[in-house]
């Protein structure tokens, strides 16, 4: 078991759940990361926590994203293996009409409150989460704060808010 | 104010509100605790009452170096370590050089930095559990930090020091004297402190075998900094995964090893922060020496900041853990997303898992050792 790199990570997944279903994508500056269909997400997941050639055990940083353009939003995913000294980045982007990720939850405690917070924040709908309220604003708040197209309402139950 | 749940002739259970306004929640945090008797059955953490959605400001300031002035405001008794993990993120993403000089400058700051905020987190933990001398003593040393800091920067709190390649302002002809004069003030201290408070009669029986965070569940959790460290995982960022310039000085990892109870309890935590301390004057009287007279304290960047299209997790050792920042950027002079992975958010999510079965009394020193701050809380 040695520490691999993004290229190598991408290669392994797809031999195991096909060539057309992971993609390695990456900007012109920064890090790459993989690109994945919501519903490959779990079993991804899974055995990048759990197969002896991976072993992330830590889920670093969960955000969630809107594109206004492609009228769409995603969820990126920062892990992390402690043992091994590896890093890689997973995304998951979901029509903005139908925004349904399943939850990590149940892999890493972690992702409990960080969906709630992108949840909040940009309106994913975590399938699965045990909890899936509100968790910075109040749970009667209107609106998603850091879509793009957020307008900040004027009043609060009566108190203004600007 | 307290509300009875009765949903069976022998449900006990009663529900107590502790905060928002509660002097050892650290600010303003809000817990529900389910009771039966004196016993914890659950505690549900209710968070947001400073949020002010400082990822928002991020994207609608037009301008990647106006937001560093915000993350101060994040984590405000460790803004030196905020700012420092937020430019090194616009650095990489520029792909820009550091002078010499601002490197070891930053190191000293973000060192000394953490020692102020382990001050502080100590002294406040220690006034918590009845101890109220120490808070004292460690105050007068942390505005000796203070004033060297404002000394160089102008600010006490929030200094908006560090820019993107440099620092705002020309250091100090005397920087250097006054921080090697605080290492030698400072160093007799951490033992004074030893003696107050760590093995305190009273503070031990407050602390050890309290809130036992196995390093599983640290992990599973993703617990960072001290509070990891104290479930015995010898993780530390300026290690593992070196950034700046730390992967030139030579500095111990300590640990909770259990020594007057269970690795992982609250005594442990707190500690890995004493000893931490010790750690950072080494890394200090390292980077004294190393550190060039001479030189620019900025270096040239482009006029306004426009990074090519692409994204990056960048993640450095706050005092309080790992600082993360996930920056996305789509060419324009706007980010299109700045994210702050607040090492304090990631630590009060598991106060429900490790305060289950404890008294009151104990929620109180278990919040206090992993030491969060609530403006980084609710950003």
């Amino acid at each position: 078991m040695s520490k691999l790199t993004p290229e190598e990570i991408a290669r392994n997944l797809q031999d195991r759940f096909g060539a057309d279903r992971i993609e390695l994508m990456k900007g012109s500056v920064g890090q790459p990361w993989i690109q994945l269909a919501p519903e490959m997400l779990p079993p991804v997941a899974l055995a990048l926590r759990d197969d002896p050639a991976f072993q992330f055990d830590v889920l670093m940083c969960l955000s969630g994203l809107h594109y206004d353009k492609e009228n769409e939003l995603g969820v990126v995913y920062n892990l992390d293996s402690t043992t091994l000294r590896h890093t890689i980045n997973l995304k998951v982007r979901v029509p903005l009409d139908h925004p349904h990720i399943p939850s990590l939850e149940r892999l890493w405690k972690t992702a409990n409150w960080h969906e709630r917070e992108a949840f909040d924040m940009v309106g994913i709908i975590f399938d699965n989460h045990p909890d899936l309220r509100r968790i910075l604003t109040p749970d009667d708040w209107e609106g998603h704060a850091l879509r793009k197209d957020y307008v900040q309402q004027d009043f609060y139950q009566g108190i203004p808010t600007k | 104010m307290m509300e009875l749940v009765k949903t069976g002739a022998d449900n006990h259970e009663m529900v107590i509100n502790m905060g928002p306004q509660h002097p050892s929640t650290h600010g303003v945090l809000r817990l529900e605790l389910v009771l039966d008797g004196e016993l914890i059955k659950e505690v549900r953490p209710n968070i947001g009452y400073l949020h002010r959605c400082f990822e928002k400001y991020a994207e609608e300031l037009q301008d990647y170096a106006k937001v560093i002035p915000y993350t101060d405001r994040m984590d405000y008794v460790s803004a030196m370590n905020q700012e420092h993990g937020y430019v090194i993120a616009i650095e990489r993403l520029l792909e820009l050089e550091v002078p010499e000089r601002v490197e070891y400058a930053r190191v000293i700051l973000v060192e000394l930095q953490r020692i102020a905020s382990h001050l502080l987190g100590i002294g406040a933990f220690g006034l918590d559990l009845g101890a109220f001398s120490p808070f004292l003593y460690l105050f007068t040393e942390r505005e000796k930090i203070l004033d060297i800091f404002e000394k160089n920067s102008g600010a006490r709190l929030l200094y908006n020091y560090f820019a993107v390649a440099g620092l705002m302002r020309p250091l100090q002809d005397d920087f250097k004297g006054d921080v090697a004069d605080f290492v030698t003030s400072f160093r007799p201290k951490i033992k004074e402190l030893e003696d107050l408070l760590s093995y305190n009669r009273i503070f031990v029986k407050r602390t050890a075998n309290i809130g036992v965070l196995p390093a599983k569940v640290a992990l599973n959790y993703a617990a960072s900094g001290p509070v990891l460290r104290g479930s015995g995982v010898a993780w530390d960022l300026r290690k593992n995964d070196p950034y700046s310039i730390y992967d030139r000085f030579d500095f111990d990892i300590p640990v909770g090893t259990g020594e007057m109870g269970t690795v992982g309890d609250c005594w442990d935590r707190y500690h890995v922060r004493v000893l931490e301390m010790e750690q950072s004057l080494r890394i200090i009287e390292q980077a004294l020496e190393g550190m060039p007279d001479e030189g620019d304290v900025m270096a040239a960047i482009p006029k306004r900041i426009r990074p090519k299209d692409g994204e990056l997790y960048v993640r450095t050792e706050s005092p309080r853990g790992e600082l993360g920042y996930f920056i996305s950027s789509d060419k324009s002079a706007a980010p299109f997303r700045i994210k702050a992975r607040a090492p304090s958010f990631v630590h009060l999510s598991m106060l429900p898992a490790i305060s289950k079965g404890a008294l009151i009394a104990d929620v109180v020193a278990i919040v206090g050792s992993i030491d969060i701050v609530l403006g980084e809380v609710d950003r």
